[in-house]
């Protein structure tokens, strides 16, 4: 899910890296393909260089000692407003069909459940140029419709976010711990990709929705040895990763 | 002028009952835990909580009974997710949260500073942060090209043209009654030093009514004015100077201890019911007195653990002529 989540980024491109799984995708993909990409922190900090060592919240002391630069928060902001940031990552509770995130409530046959909220999440979905989001993969996980939008997606589909007036943007994949889902030009999610050794009908079972399949559905590439090299030395007691 | 303080006077004298307070702004650092502390100890009611995310220090703060509102982007407990005491409060007593995003805070704060009514973006627009939310309302630019004229176009260097077209999210100015802030050095003053990240403590003490420092060292003012571009915030805006070592324990203070991770992943152990959560606080804040008392609670060798094992200083500036 890491390693996948890492090929997300291109070399030479500006990421804007969420709070907790996204900061180990960012770290490997520097160590491996996209050694020139730069990372934007919602804390203000820019980086050009992955952090030495293991981090837990991106303003642990690694995360800033040899930083490009440490703002402010409105300064990395203002950068991802005005168009300059490529690619968000992003994790959510829950991910729907056109690719809208909530991190701020569930509300179930148990009652409510509050989750911890949108942070820079919404800002990261309405502003970035694409964002890409990390989840379990679970029918729970993956409703029809999400029951808060805190972060927005595709909305009900094709032309939404323009109306919304959402300058750019939008999801371009979920990445889940059984498959990728990608979003067609109607901004509805489908099945780009099977995790090594995941079945078609588990993921179809555990989907909220009747999961569109792609013509040409393949496996999501196997870990390299590179990746997982650089995903073990950094997260050494499997914190974020097992 | 001195303003120093001692803890206990600082929030007895700038933190009345239902008081706006803004304090972790700078995100995972410097979170003025020994600030939040002494005002649990203190027993304050009815307070309103300005921050982007907060980590743990909301959701003690909570469990103590201290708050009414909450005006945030995130709470909860960064590296373990969920923080118990902040779910209980929403689920099971309806405690109000303000729903933000974390640019709105710093939007939010910054019209505060500014002394503008709000502040415009393109943010959360379509999104349900926004809804029912008096701190956001929609609105078209006044520059707004007219309807059927040609909008700009990215301008072939790979960089977007402004757009002046289009609707907006008008975020609605906010002015605590009072922010708190960890930094690594002031003097007697509160002209402060800080390095790190800075989240929205800028805009958070320029918008404030009230100011309050916490700083990890005191310093002569000779010391602040060599480098006047580290000082983030000038003396005249503080009104209150405390020196707390380690007030910002277990969240990190670049250059003088880093995070204690273990704390935090015991908090979350430890306070996952209502009688464990009033045990965490009576072991860590009603039963220590102060932060001195707190430190020889977590204990030496925990303590020299967290010091800086490798300095690394920045190159000198000269600000010679």
């Amino acid at each position: 899910m890491v390693a996948c989540a890492a090929r997300e980024i291109h070399d030479g491109e500006v990421v804007f890296v969420g709070m907790r799984l996204p900061l180990i995708a960012f770290v490997v993909a520097k160590r491996t393909h996209a050694p020139n990409a730069t990372g934007l922190f919602e804390n203000g900090v820019i980086r050009s260089t992955p952090a030495p060592e293991l981090i837990y919240t991106m303003a642990d002391p690694p995360n800033i000692l040899g930083a490009t630069q440490c703002l402010d928060m409105l300064g990395v902001m203002s950068l991802l407003q005005s168009g300059r940031v490529h690619l968000g990552f992003l994790g959510a509770a829950e991910v729907d069909r056109f690719g809208n995130l909530n991190s701020t409530e569930v509300r179930g046959p148990k009652g409510l459940t509050r989750l911890p909220g949108s942070g820079g999440a919404c800002d990261i979905a309405s502003l970035a140029q694409r964002f890409v989001v990390l989840l379990e993969h679970s029918k729970l996980r993956l409703p029809e419709r999400v029951s808060y939008v805190t972060s927005p997606g595709n909305g009900d589909g094709l032309g939404w976010r323009q109306r919304k007036g959402l300058p750019r943007g939008g999801p371009v994949a979920a990445i889940t711990t059984k498959a990728v889902l990608r979003f067609g030009d109607d901004g509805e999610a489908y099945l780009a990709s099977l995790h090594p050794g995941v079945r078609l009908d588990d993921v179809l079972a555990n989907t909220g929705w009747k999961l569109r399949v792609a013509d040409d559905v393949t496996q999501t590439p196997e870990p390299s040895p590179q990746e997982l090299k650089a995903i073990r030395e950094y997260d050494k007691e499997g914190f974020w990763t097992t | 002028m001195s303003k120093l303080l001692t803890m206990r006077e600082a929030i007895a004298d700038l933190v009345p009952d239902g008081a706006s307070v803004a304090l972790g702004l700078q995100l995972e650092q410097m979170i003025p835990f020994g600030a939040g502390h002494e005002i649990i100890r203190q027993r304050k009611r009815g307070l309103t909580l300005i921050g982007p995310i907060s980590d743990i220090l909301f959701d003690q703060l909570i469990g103590a009974g201290c708050v009414k509102t909450v005006i945030a982007a995130w709470v909860g407990n960064v590296m373990m997710g969920s923080a118990y005491n902040f779910r209980r409060a929403v689920e099971q007593d309806g405690m109000k949260v303000v729903n933000m995003t974390n640019f709105t805070v710093a939007l939010a704060l910054q019209a505060g500073a500014m002394g503008v009514p709000f502040m415009p973006t393109r943010t959360a627009l379509g999104s349900d942060v926004a809804r029912e939310n008096k701190f956001f309302a929609e609105m078209e630019s006044p520059f707004a090209a007219p309807v059927g004229e040609a909008t700009p176009r990215p301008d072939g260097r790979g960089r977007p043209s402004p757009r002046e077209d289009g609707k907006l999210h008008a975020v609605r100015a906010l002015n605590p009654d009072v922010t708190i802030v960890h930094v690594q050095r002031a003097d007697p003053d509160g002209n402060c030093h800080c390095w790190g990240n800075f989240g929205v403590m800028l805009e958070g003490v320029r918008a404030a009514k009230r100011v309050i420092v916490v700083a990890e060292e005191i310093v002569e003012p000779e010391v602040i004015a060599s480098d006047p571009n580290r000082t983030v915030i000038p003396g005249f805006l503080v009104n209150a100077v405390v020196e707390c070592r380690y007030g910002a324990h277990p969240s990190p203070v670049q250059g003088y201890y880093k995070r204690d991770d273990a704390f935090f992943r015991q908090y979350h152990e430890l306070t996952k019911t209502k009688p464990d959560s009033d045990a965490w606080l009576e072991r860590w804040v009603y039963g220590v007195a102060d932060r001195g008392a707190y430190m020889n609670q977590l204990g030496g060798c925990r303590v020299d653990n967290l010091g800086v094992k490798q300095h690394a200083y920045a190159a000198q500036a000269d600000f010679g002529y």
